[in-house]
């Protein structure tokens, strides 16, 4: 927690290196992208399109995998802002992603108690689908290729194609 | 990223330029919300000029639906690109709203 809501977004790139905080899955990172944010959601589609920016830097992504990098990043930021920081712009989540050539690697950690992933409801039941919320983690599941967390529950890494 | 209303034949339209994602959604709830206070009960929300939307804006839309169909009115979406019209399969969202191609064909639907 090193600063508030009125800090600038800092983003550092790092092109060669340690990953720190991936596990360790055998791909080689070409570009590490990350940033401190502060856990306001106002602050979710520039840090959405900032990263997207980073990700795709040097290569024209379809316009599939572009939507699928936005709204991971989005559910996950939002999550990560209102559950894992309570919402509270003084305190701050952390976005990072791992570039590689055909891979791109994204991680949202936060300074929160974490969650159980497996205890999340199905929103598209019949009993669920007409509910307002409970959507945000169906949807990473569905349009990430993979979907880690650590096991305390405040990280999460999803995996998708950069093409 | 912003809403812009429009009225054609008593039918609200609600374009939203750009994402309808968390940070934005109480704007079209507020718009919604006041159509509803002056009497106006059809509303298209057309998202042919929109980027993505996320589970918050997608919950909007649900709670939105309820609200307006409380008060004897319908809101249904149209313009989703192949990317948006696929959220809303897979998180079964098309089986409640009515959904048209282009905001022409949802105003002409009512």
């Amino acid at each position: 927690m090193d600063e508030g809501s009125a800090a600038p977004l800092r983003l550092c790139v790092r092109r060669s290196g340690t990953r720190p905080g991936l596990p360790a899955d055998g791909t080689a990172a070409s570009v590490w992208v990350a940033m401190r944010v502060p856990a306001d959601v106002s602050c979710v589609e520039e840090v959405v399109e900032l990263m997207a920016r980073h990700c795709f830097a040097g290569t024209e992504p379809s316009r599939r995998t572009s939507f699928r990098l936005r709204v991971l990043l989005a559910e996950a930021l939002t999550n990560s802002i209102l559950f894992g920081a309570g919402g509270d712009p003084t305190r701050t989540v952390r976005v990072a992603a791992e570039v590689a050539i055909d891979t791109i690697r994204l991680q949202v950690t936060d300074d929160g108690p974490g969650f159980d992933p497996d205890t999340v409801t199905d929103p598209t039941l019949p009993a669920t689908v007409r509910r307002p919320i409970g959507r945000g983690l169906f949807l990473i599941r569905n349009l990430a290729d993979r979907v880690e967390f650590n096991s305390q529950g405040n990280t999460i890494w999803m995996t998708l194609p950069r093409a | 990223m912003g809403f812009s209303k429009t009225q054609n034949d008593g039918v609200a339209i609600l374009k939203v330029e750009g994402q309808l994602i968390v940070g934005n959604r109480q704007e079209l709830k507020g718009l919604v919300q006041e159509g509803l206070d002056r009497g106006e009960r059809k509303f298209v929300i057309d998202c042919t000029q929109t980027g993505y939307i996320d589970s918050s804006g997608l919950g909007a839309l649900v709670s939105l639906s309820r609200k307006v169909r409380e008060q004897g009115g319908e809101l249904r979406i149209a313009g989703l690109n192949d990317d948006l019209r696929a959220l809303f399969e897979l998180t079964k969202l098309d089986t409640l709203f009515h959904i048209s191609p282009t905001a022409d064909e949802a105003l002409a639907s009512f």
